[in-house]
């Protein structure tokens, strides 16, 4: 038999490959199985595009934005949405669309940072409690369901009072209510591979528990993570930009979606588009999470899919 | 509000504060066995609650320890000699170790003591006990609706599985888990009040009618219908339904999902086949048998849901400039005042946990097979 004949005739059918002859294309080909999967729905696909989007506009935002978000004009001021304005203007005579752009920046600033400080704490806490047993996973568990008995928003709002406003407090706030159901979560995978045979074969092999934890354990816990993240995400926008709303994110004159509806209150009756417009892109960009993180369930978690 | 919560989307509490093991079946299982089994459960439950609550204190007082402004200061002012900076730390007790100090803190909020608030000058204890009334009338009435509407809709939902009105309680579920709460209260009151001018502007009540009614429970719809004045009570209805609406909402996209995974469960077991077997209506199965299963969860997920409405409702009372616990928190945040904003995290705090361990409970002891 020649080389040529066992070779797989595309990518594709390497990818799909039933025996894979490398760790490397057991791992590809496990990623665009899921990719498939994912593909198919075509509602995540949507999400997927709205916030490949997102980041663009953040990204690009100085050349996309057609006006300068912070500079005043207060000749245009309430301009109603039309060809020069997209979107309309602001009671500063601000260019709504361009701070929408900006905006697109810390927001996703906030989500990010908070979705990665909030899990981490969360898998360090839920494993550790969950490999160590015993006192430990007694003091550690207390914290958690104390931490997760409590009103999260009013936490936040007492935290960032106390801490002054800031986007850096509000990410803060936001992190430090958000990280006991991961903890939850990875204690919970922790106890089901902790007896397991794979890790008592690393054991054997002399690795001590924090190999064991980092090397063993982690992995077996961030898929599910990540599907909780995902679905976090959309939740974690939404508090942002209440704490924007409130006064108490980003401080002007920087552009903060949660901030400019608090701005076009005032003018709600009159002049709508300054607080719909913001609001729309907060319910556009949630709702692309939360399309995401279903198909993401249905790809990596499928015990958990839908009913 | 849920897995995005109504505090505007945020995620609702899992089932339960805190919950306790499972107990494994006693082996005598006797009625004495299973009372004993209840009285243990209950007391897990109690120790829990009581574990939960002195971390809410632990936490609030931490927080107000790291406050950046000085306590001190506020209250001698900032040409304060040295020794009268001395004697104002002394009286306040802040020389005394953090121990002794969190002591003190914790034996006068069990006296209801929470001080005095610098921007509205009286005792927090009393604001909150003026304030409290309306953010609970808000949130009842939000629950009221959320159940109303969002116990049918997930009943028939999981009845006609992939129906229109399965697929219609799926957009509106997937909806209130995207939608800034904040936000959709302006566009409800750009459009109902605003333009079509049906409901009544922001506020409890006109101010035609404020201080009309005798305060008897401060709940104004309750009172104003004590009192027979149905004007005020067409009044504050007419204020009361666009927040409650909002709120309803969020909680009927809670409580509509989890009504509809109850009933799939239930639809799927065997008696149910016995019972269309025998012959029975599908409106008989659904109702009669299907949904009579429910209900212990189903009261378990109202209590979670009406936790979360109080606070959700912070952002909603300042778009209606709804005069509640939410509007109080973030006036005299923003002044910098924090024995009123802690006292009104304390008490929703309090409520919060309550409702989780009250449905904890309810679950526990209403379900003869939780026992």
């Amino acid at each position: 038999m020649t080389d040529l004949s066992t070779r797989p005739a595309s990518t594709r059918d390497w990818l799909l490959s039933d025996a894979p002859s490398t760790r490397r294309q057991a791992r590809l080909g496990a990623l665009y199985q899921g990719w498939l999967t994912f593909r198919a729905n075509t509602l995540a696909m949507v999400g997927l595009v709205i916030l490949i989007g997102l980041v663009l506009m953040a990204i690009f935002a100085p050349w996309l934005s057609p006006y300068d978000p912070v500079a005043q004009n207060l000749g245009d001021r309430l301009m109603p949405p039309s060809g020069a304005h997209w979107l309309g203007t602001d009671a500063l005579g601000r260019d709504i669309l361009s701070r929408i752009i900006w905006g697109s920046r810390v927001t996703l600033f906030i989500v990010g940072t908070v979705a990665l400080i909030s899990p981490i704490l969360g898998l360090l806490i839920g494993t550790v409690a969950g490999f160590a047993g015993g006192w430990v996973d007694q003091v550690l568990m207390r914290i958690t369901d104390i931490f997760l008995a409590f009103p999260k928003l009013i936490l936040a709002l007492a935290l960032v009072a106390a801490l002054g406003p800031g986007i850096f407090n509000a990410v803060l706030a936001l992190a430090i209510t958000g990280w006991p159901p991961y903890a939850r979560l990875s204690r919970a995978e922790t106890l089901a591979v902790r007896h397991a045979d794979y890790i008592a074969a690393a054991r054997l092999q002399g690795a001590g528990p924090a190999r064991l934890l980092v090397g063993h354990v982690w992995p077996m816990c961030v898929s599910s993570l990540i599907v909780r993240v995902a679905l976090d995400m959309a939740g974690i926008i939404l508090s942002a930009a209440g704490l924007g709303f409130l006064g108490l994110g980003a401080q002007p004159p920087l552009a903060e979606w949660g901030a400019m509806i608090s701005d076009g209150r005032t003018y709600i009756l009159d002049h709508w588009w300054v607080a719909a417009m913001p609001g729309l892109a907060i319910f556009i960009v949630s709702l692309a999470f939360n399309l995401l993180g279903d198909g993401l369930r249905d790809v990596l978690d499928p015990k958990g899919a839908k009913e | 509000m849920t897995r995005t919560a109504p505090t505007g989307g945020q995620a609702l509490p899992p089932a339960g504060a805190a919950p306790v093991p499972a107990l494994p079946p006693a082996p005598g299982s006797g009625r004495l066995a299973a009372t004993g089994r209840r009285a243990r459960a209950l007391g897990g439950i109690l120790l829990s609650l009581a574990l939960t609550l002195l971390g809410l204190l632990l936490v609030t007082f931490i927080i107000g320890r790291v406050m950046p402004i000085d306590p001190v200061l506020k209250v001698v002012g900032e040409r304060a000699t040295p020794e009268q900076y001395e004697a104002a730390r002394q009286a306040m007790g802040l020389d005394q170790p953090l121990a002794v100090q969190f002591l003190t803190y914790i034996g006068d909020v069990l006296r209801g003591d929470f001080g005095r608030s610098i921007s509205t000058g009286h005792p927090v204890a009393e604001d909150l006990r003026r304030v409290f009334p309306a953010t609970l009338e808000l949130a009842a009435m939000g629950t009221l609706i959320g159940v109303l509407a969002g116990v049918p809709l997930g009943v028939v939902a999981a009845a006609r599985r992939g129906g229109w009105v399965d697929q219609i309680a799926r957009v509106a579920a997937l909806v209130g888990y995207s939608m800034p709460i904040f936000w959709l209260g302006l566009m409800g009151l750009l459009v109902f009040y605003g333009i079509l001018g049906w409901v009544g502007g922001p506020g409890r009540q006109d101010i035609l009618y404020d201080g009309m009614v005798p305060e008897v429970t401060r709940l104004l719809l309750i009172d104003s219908a004590l009192a027979g004045d149905w004007g005020a009570f067409r009044d504050a209805f007419g204020h009361i339904i666009l927040p409650a609406s909002l709120l309803g909402y969020f909680s009927l996209a809670y409580i509509s999902r989890m009504t509809r995974s109850f009933m799939l469960e239930q639809l799927s077991a065997e008696y149910i086949t016995t019972a269309r077997v025998k012959g029975l209506s599908e409106g008989r199965v659904v109702w009669g048998h299907a949904f009579r299963n429910i209900a212990v969860p189903l009261v378990t997920v109202i209590a979670l849901s009406f936790g979360s409405l109080l606070e959700g409702s912070v952002l909603t009372e300042i778009i209606f400039s709804w005069p509640g616990i939410g509007s109080y928190i973030t006036k005299t945040l923003l002044a910098g005042d924090m024995n009123a904003v802690l006292g009104g995290t304390i008490v929703v705090g309090v409520c919060f946990i309550g409702l989780n361990v009250l449905s904890d409970l309810l679950y526990r002891f209403l379900d003869p097979r939780a026992a």
